[in-house]
């Protein structure tokens, strides 16, 4: 026995299963992030591949309105910044922070997926017009999704955390979807600055 | 349980000492049609990718036959045009997507926890769901094949021929959907082989001291994480297009064609590098200890691998050079596609000296992989000049492509892989392959395929045009093609002889050891075949060469594998800090779950439903999905997912 642990050299206590972010779940949702991360870059790009092939006159006239999108957006970072301080909550042991914030970041997000809703309807639905229009509509529709699945997962955390599963030790969960949730938003600003801003730039 | 552990010093205990541990009975799966349904070992997800794999590869190699006999005489009838477009496409589809990444998959899911020292994959359940979706994609593309609505544009499925308009068929709705569904697998797969590297090594395996096959599947897993989007969203796009009326690729409409092949080849290249640079990966581990010394350069071929890939991502549009694109685009990506052969004769240049400098064996997995060098340097030759634009534009099109694409894919995917099967075989059945046997295997497939893909280089330079479903006499073409459908069937009796070897020697096989050709990595530490966990104690490694260690000059010692951890208290292996691996935590390994099947059932109804057009289908698909995520993300306390002091 001695003779084995000489030769392996010491090795002291170690943490048992996932702790924080040392689990392989949290690598697991950078790889996740990465892969979606790719796929809108490659939406955006099919966007800028049209716009520099058909200049100016690919753009709808007048340009997309800012009147919904914008607030929406700030509604989107709020969400993302309470589910930051919900998992805040959730690290020093505050449960009822932690309960707070995920329902705070689920209520915003669920008010900007309505709220996008109506802009679509503004919109008049119209995929089958155009190709900016089938754009427009898949990549805000693939960003909806996400959103969706999001919204999903916050409550899934919200029933996990009210059965008291979280603490400051075991809560890699929490972190998980709330790295999801800021990817998901952080994605919303390339896409909106894409479609909403750039076309004022030139 | 009612506490679950917070923290514990991993007990170390002698290899010996540790048989009496129920490791076991804690790693065994069940026996039976439940075992089947449910298990998440490596060992057994890497042999079904195997054979599954191999069973393509037979169905598209059945398809290439029949396509020889077709074109072996000018004026043949044996296939109507609209055949032999779904046959063509077909075979494409299947080696390209279904043989030649699954394959690599299967030996790196078998070998990888061998090699790092570990357990398990990082993620054993996403493990066993990349397979399932594997075969279900496989299934449901070939579904539209049995109903003769294959996929009859190619493999690359250029618009505007796939648009419903010059397309009406249900055949590129198959191949779309089909696409997207396998590029779930793929990317799952990805994730795993990444988080695995990075987390589950042996402690003491620093990145300096992987196996190169590590360095060739992170490599292309990086890659594919990347650009498996970028096919999947314009297999989506095509499928909206033809579908609900969008416009990406209708020119009426504002739409652009050429966006089809951007998107494409930002996939299509990168993938070309991730079905070789495994393989070459498996050569680069193989080849050496055949050699009896360690491989040449090992850093620079690390290096080398991983530069590949980089460059691969900006050589795109050497697929589009015929499509006129400014000249400045030509230039730039005509240069990185010439400055991509830097690398791969790295590659090249140390096998050739591992083999000079070493003392080869001349067995049949020697030969599969040195001649996978030769074969190499003939599709790099061919593929480094068609990276020069007029050159291209000559030969696009034509059979010298299709000569090129083969030496490519066959010379440094195939060879290598049947190679690694004669390497592996005993560590995956306790059983050596025939010798004998597989020096006719390997002889019959070498001659048959240099007979059948070389004169294609002529045939093309001669003008002979690549997808003509037959061709007039008077060509010059004959001969040539005769000679070609007579060494792809002498090459396909040599596939044959293997399976022949493999089914034989599975049964009579002599029984090999654990260490058969007295090789230098982990897996050789282990039975053969491997027992359910593995390894019995955890091994510390020292060096890239562990079991040599004392032999070898200039090399460090203090490679242990006769004591370690033991970490029996469940399933259980060891996670280590990404760059030095070191000890970091006792990771909580799932045991065997039904949820992975359950959640590739339910995709595959999606996918059904949303070929038909079953929308209240749809949603029972989206319900048996949320199902099978909820069972397999809900936290358990085994697991040592929920808090220490929750009660429920």
């Amino acid at each position: 026995m001695t003779d084995a642990a000489m030769l392996q050299g010491p090795i002291g206590p170690l943490p048992v299963g996932p702790t924080a972010r040392r689990g392989v779940g949290w690598w697991g949702v950078l790889c996740l992030i990465a892969t979606e991360a790719a796929l809108f870059a490659y939406l955006l790009f099919s966007y800028f591949y049209f716009a520099v092939q058909f200049d100016k006159t690919w753009l709808p006239d007048p340009h997309p309105s800012l009147k919904l999108a914008l607030p929406n957006t700030i509604v989107l970072l709020l969400s993302s910044v309470a589910m930051w301080w919900g998992d805040r909550g959730v690290r020093k042991g505050a449960r009822g922070q932690l309960l707070i914030g995920v329902a705070l970041a689920l209520v915003l997000g669920t008010i900007f997926v309505v709220v996008q809703g109506f802009e679509w309807r503004n919109k008049g639905y119209a995929l089958r017009t155009g190709s900016y229009n089938s754009l427009y509509f898949t990549t805000t529709g693939f960003h909806m999704a996400h959103v969706v699945a999001g919204l999903g997962v916050l409550l899934m955390i919200l029933i996990w955390s009210g059965l008291g599963y979280f603490s400051p030790r075991r809560n890699a969960p929490v972190l998980i979807a709330s790295a999801y949730w800021h990817f998901v938003d952080v994605v919303w600003l390339f896409v909106f600055t894409t479609f909403y801003i750039t076309p004022y730039l030139y | 349980m009612t506490t679950s552990e917070v923290e514990r010093t991993p007990e170390i205990v002698s290899a010996a000492d540790a048989q009496a541990r129920p490791l076991d009975r804690i790693w065994r799966t069940a026996p039976g049609i439940a075992g089947f349904f449910s298990t998440v070992d490596h060992k057994e997800i890497g042999k079904r990718y195997i054979v599954t794999a191999f069973l393509f590869l037979a169905a598209g190699g059945i398809e290439a036959l029949i396509m020889r006999i077709q074109l072996s005489r000018p004026n043949g009838h044996l296939l109507t045009p609209d055949q032999y477009n779904q046959l063509f496409s077909t075979h494409g589809m299947t080696m390209i997507f279904l043989y030649a990444l699954p394959i690599l998959s299967g030996f790196s899911n078998f070998l990888w926890p061998l090699l790092l020292g570990s357990r398990d994959m990082a993620f054993p359940r996403l493990n066993a769901l990349s397979y399932w979706v594997y075969v279900a994609a496989g299934l449901f593309m070939y579904a539209g094949f049995a109903i003769g609505a294959g996929p009859n544009d190619g493999w690359f499925n250029y618009v505007p021929y796939s648009t419903r308009p010059y397309n009406p068929g249900l055949n590129i709705d198959f191949y779309s959907l089909g696409m997207i569904f396998l590029g779930i697998s793929t990317s799952v797969g990805a994730a795993n082989f990444i988080v695995t590297v990075a987390r589950t090594r042996a402690p003491g395996m620093s990145v300096d001291r992987l196996p190169i096959m590590i360095w060739g599947t992170l490599t292309a897993s990086a890659a594919n994480l990347i650009v498996v989007p970028a096919v999947s969203l314009a297999f989506f796009m095509l499928w909206m297009d033809r579908q609900f009326d969008t416009h990406f690729f209708d020119v009426s409409q504002g739409g652009q064609t050429l966006l089809w092949q951007h998107l494409f080849w930002m996939f299509g290249h990168p993938w070309v590098y991730a079905i070789v640079l495994p393989a070459m990966g498996m050569v680069s581990d193989g080849l050496p200890t055949l050699c009896r010394r360690p491989l040449v350069g090992y850093s620079v071929v690390a290096l080398s691998t991983v530069a590949t890939m980089v460059i691969g991502f900006g050589v795109w549009v050497h697929h589009m050079f015929a499509t006129g694109l400014p000249n400045l685009a030509l230039s730039f990506f005509s240069g990185a596609s010439i400055v991509i052969t830097v690398p791969s004769a790295v590659a090249v240049f140390a096998w050739t000296a591992t083999i000079w400098l070493g003392r080869p064996i001349l067995n049949t997995a020697f030969l599969f992989f040195s001649s996978m060098i030769v074969l190499f340097v003939i599709g790099g030759v061919s593929g480094f000049m068609t990276a020069s634009v007029p050159v291209d534009w000559q030969l696009t099109q034509t059979y010298f492509i299709v000569a090129h694409i083969h030496y490519v894919l066959i010379g440094i995917n195939v060879f290598p892989v049947v190679g690694a099967l004669y390497y592996w075989f005993p560590k995956m059945t306790g059983r050596m392959l025939d010798e004998r046997l597989g020096q006719w295997n390997f002889w019959t497939m070498f001659v048959g395929f240099n007979l059948g893909f070389l004169p294609m280089h002529l045939s093309g330079l001669r003008g002979m045009p690549r997808r003509v479903y037959t061709y007039a006499d008077g060509m010059g073409w004959d001969t040539l093609n005769m000679i070609t459908t007579i060494g792809s069937f002498l090459f396909a009796l040599g596939v044959l002889l293997l399976a022949v070897n493999v089914i034989g020697s599975l049964r009579r096989g002599r029984i090999a050891g654990p260490n058969p050709w007295d090789g230098p990595t982990l897996e050789w530490s282990v039975p053969s075949p491997p027992p359910p966990y593995n390894f019995a104690v955890i091994p510390r490694v020292a060096s890239r060469h562990p079991l040599w260690e004392g032999r070898l000059p200039d090399v460090e010692v203090g490679s242990v594998v006769s004591s370690g951890m033991v970490l029996d208290h469940g399933r259980e292996t060891i996670a280590t800090t990404p760059l030095d691996g070191e000890p970091d935590l006792i990771l909580k390994m799932p045991g065997d779950s039904y949820s992975p099947f359950l959640l590739a059932i339910g995709m595959t109804v999606l996918f059904v439903a949303l070929l038909l057009h079953a929308w209240w289908v749809v949603a029972i698909a989206g319900l048996i999905i949320v199902f099978a995520m909820l069972i397999w993300l809900w936290p358990e306390r085994e697991l040592a997912e929920v808090a220490e002091n929750a009660h429920d």
